[in-house]
């Protein structure tokens, strides 16, 4: 079962929120003993997750919590957009695909960087990103 | 509004990236120092990234950008003093910075500028040579 000991929101909105939110899971990571490869791969998700938040969702809301699992400490982030939502999640998903203008590296990649990931969404509703980076995973 | 210093050094363009960059900061960044190449016909980029203590894929696609477009203005670009931790990320992330050089650390990269423009002219010198 996982615990929440800490938790902090930040709303999304604009492209200036991006580096103190960045800023924010740093700091969480850092008060957890995070080492420093595990934390550049933490923050280097969120910068990921924020950024499709921002161009694809129009903004929303950005969770940080620092969780328990057991022995474990982690850190888990949660982006909710109440943009139009992601068609196909398996294609979102592939390497290499992208709707946009990038490199389309943003969601497989940042599956790679984190222990656990999970991508929710509905067409016209929205979509919810929860990653979970363990302090030794 | 912020601006990311672009300093000249006789043939190249030096730029020290100090602050965690936005993405309108990266993009004014990429497009500064595409015309400071051609305004100051510089042969070399060397871009400092010693202070920067994450790279995602848009900052890696900017980097990837300034090198391709130096490269058809004939300029080459160096990325020095990447931290280890950002190197195992953007590996795992899937960014393997394609047409960049790197370099461990500045006086390095200067190096590496220079021995890519002497050879060039090298190469120049023995064509002409040849065609004679």
């Amino acid at each position: 079962m996982i615990v929440v000991l800490n938790k902090d929101e930040l709303r999304i909105i604009k492209e200036q929120d991006v580096v103190p939110y960045r800023n924010r899971v740093k700091e969480h990571a850092v008060k957890i003993g995070m080492g420093l490869v595990n934390q550049t791969k933490l923050i280097t998700a969120a910068s990921e997750l924020v950024r499709n938040m921002l161009k694809y969702g129009g903004g929303g809301i950005a969770i940080i919590e620092t969780v328990s699992k057991g022995r474990e400490n982690g850190i888990r982030l949660i982006f909710s957009d109440k943009g139009p939502g992601i068609k196909d999640i398996s294609l979102a998903m592939k390497d290499g695909y992208t709707t946009g203008r990038s490199l389309g590296l943003g969601l497989p990649g940042t599956k790679r960087l984190v222990s656990e990931f999970n991508l929710e969404s509905e067409e016209g509703k929205g979509t919810t990103v929860t990653v979970i980076k363990w302090k030794n995973g | 509004m912020d601006k990311i210093p672009i300093l000249k050094m006789s043939d190249f363009l030096l730029v020290t990236i100090q602050v965690d960059l936005y993405d309108q900061l990266a993009e004014n960044l990429e497009s500064d120092l595409i015309n400071m190449v051609k305004k100051y016909n510089s042969h070399g980029v060397l871009i400092d990234i010693s202070a920067v203590s994450i790279i995602d894929s848009f900052m890696g696609r900017i980097l990837g950008n300034i090198a391709m477009m130096s490269k058809i203005l004939d300029a080459e670009t160096v990325v020095v003093g990447m931290q280890p931790a950002v190197a195992i990320t953007l590996i795992e992330l899937g960014l393997p910075l394609k047409g960049v050089h790197s370099a461990l650390n500045v006086e390095k990269g200067m190096a590496l500028l220079r021995s890519k423009i002497h050879n060039i002219e090298q190469d120049t010198l023995t064509d002409d040579s040849s065609t004679e």
